[in-house]
């Protein structure tokens, strides 16, 4: 099932760095708080955290302001949160790390603007929690549907019945949906959900 | 023998004394034509036929890769080494034929980077100076830190600060003058690779305390040919072949290999690029490994050994060769 392009998680580990930046989702909240057992003393002194809570996530605020971060940022959307750190990452010099957890939607975004800015992936430590939920490329209008849990699932933008490959582009923060009935649009597979 | 598997004929059209160490020689087809083209951080193996012996170094390319007509190595004396940059100051005069392999890049730029921060010491300059030129001829963003003894062993210093002016940074042993390396790598722009090319203290410093400092290994390029180090003779089987052999004092064991008529591959010869890695059938006795290669476990394991640099001693040694 596992193809090479399908990205790995890791644990969040304290690296060697001048500023640590940890971005979060979510659940991703209670992997910044294990790391923190495990991080040297003063680490939170040269260290962001920047957390869009979601629906769900508010009663990890307090937890992560514990922390004592240098600085701290809600975000209310993940969209919001994104132009922030574009501009965040064109200020900032070599020596500084960073750390997403959450889920694959957040880490593949953060990842993507990363490597714009000069961080290649192999460079940022990530950690998967919460929702297997995946971001989908339609492969034939181009549209990308966000938290898809089912297989098939319908394109948010052409509506074709799309196959959820396990190919993965890191360029696009996405997987790769391709039509499941394009030789007879009449025949619908039954639709499991099993992104959850 | 022979110098990779092109070897090109080539003529010295040009020995310039550079300063009181470093020669530079210039070489252009014996054919005439142009020369196969290189990016800056390539280098070439030079042949050299010293009477009975011959001796095979790899010299950085340091023209510009923007000019093919010829191809310009600068050789820095070394008064106490095996023998080749003797044999280039001394015996090669313009006019001679040499043997010259095709380029071999192991110190490239990597051009996505944002900005590239260079750090040299000594005669490792010169892959910068390629990699200078052809950086400039675009719009690739640079910063070169240049640490020598003094002023008249600066070797190139007065060229490259014509070409680049505030590039270029020069520290001078003999005026005190340091190279703050911390500050500099803490006002580096996300997206900033470092290269580094000099003996190997000074790069074994860089790669330290860049990775103090929070850069990825990734991120950080080094470039440091090894000369094979002399040391007692020792004796070995090359099983696939059925040969036996020994390897003399101030041979190597590739250069062994190579003169008992096989024909192993190789490119650097300097213990960088891996080429010329050979599994070891069995062993009584222990390496002297001396290469950049070979990772920590293959050395434990004692499987392999890289013959352009590295030694043995002990009682047997069989390789499958």
């Amino acid at each position: 099932m596992t193809i090479l392009s399908r990205p790995v998680y890791g644990v969040l580990t304290p690296q060697t760095g001048k500023n640590h930046l940890l971005i979060a989702d979510a659940d991703g909240a209670s992997a910044i708080t294990d790391f923190a057992k495990k991080a040297p003393p003063g680490f939170f002194a040269s260290a962001e955290i920047m957390y869009v809570a979601g629906p769900d996530g508010a009663k990890n605020v307090d937890a992560l302001k514990a922390l004592s971060p240098a600085r701290f940022y809600l975000g209310p959307s993940l969209a919001a949160a994104l132009p922030r750190l574009r501009q965040l990452l064109g200020e900032s010099h070599m020596g500084l790390r960073l750390y997403v957890a959450g889920t694959e939607g957040l880490i593949g975004q953060i990842v993507q603007i990363a490597n714009e800015a000069g961080i290649e992936y192999t460079a940022v430590q990530t950690e998967h929690r919460g929702s297997l939920a995946r971001r989908v490329q339609c492969v034939h209008c181009k549209g990308i549907t966000e938290n898809v849990t089912t297989q098939p699932c319908t394109c948010s933008h052409c509506g074709l019945l799309l196959l959820v490959r396990d190919h993965y582009s890191r360029r696009y923060a996405a997987y790769q949906g391709v039509c499941i009935n394009a030789e007879d649009p009449t025949e619908i597979p039954p639709t499991e959900e099993i992104f959850r | 023998m022979k110098a990779g598997s092109n070897r090109i004929e080539a003529v010295v059209t040009n020995v310039v004394a550079v300063n009181e160490l470093v020669k530079r020689f210039h070489f252009e087809r014996a054919d005439g034509g142009l020369l196969p083209t290189f990016s800056g951080g390539a280098h070439i193996v030079v042949e050299m036929r010293d009477d009975e012996k011959t001796r095979l170094n790899p010299y950085s390319l340091m023209s510009t890769p923007l000019d093919t007509r010829d191809y310009r190595v600068s050789i820095r004396r070394d008064d106490v080494g095996r023998g080749g940059s003797l044999f280039m100051h001394r015996k090669v005069k313009l006019g001679d034929r040499m043997v010259i392999s095709n380029p071999v890049n192991l110190f490239s730029l990597d051009l996505r980077a944002k900005k590239h921060l260079m750090i040299a010491g000594g005669i490792g300059i010169t892959p910068f100076v390629a990699q200078t030129s052809q950086l400039a001829a675009g719009t690739g963003n640079f910063e070169l830190h240049y640490a020598v003894r003094n002023d008249a062993l600066a070797t190139y210093a007065d060229v490259l600060r014509e070409r680049h002016g505030s590039r270029i940074h020069l520290y001078r042993d003999d005026h005190g003058e340091t190279l703050d390396l911390a500050r500099v790598l803490a006002t580096q722009p996300l997206g900033t690779h470092l290269y580094v090319c000099g003996p190997a203290g000074m790069i074994t410093w860089v790669r330290n305390t860049a990775a103090a400092a929070g850069w990825p290994a990734e991120r950080v390029h080094f470039e440091h040919f090894a000369a094979p180090q002399p040391g007692r003779p020792f004796d070995v089987r090359l099983a696939v072949s059925g040969v036996e052999i020994q390897v003399g004092e101030h041979e190597s064991l590739l250069e062994a290999i190579e003169a008992a008529g096989l024909d192993p591959p190789y490119l650097c010869r300097g213990g960088v690029c891996g080429q010329c890695e050979t599994n070891v059938i069995s062993h009584d006795g222990k390496f002297l490994h001396n290469d950049h290669w070979l990772s920590e476990e293959d050395r434990q394991s004692g499987c392999k050994i890289m013959p352009c640099v590295s030694r043995f001693e002990g009682k047997s040694l069989v390789l499958e060769r």
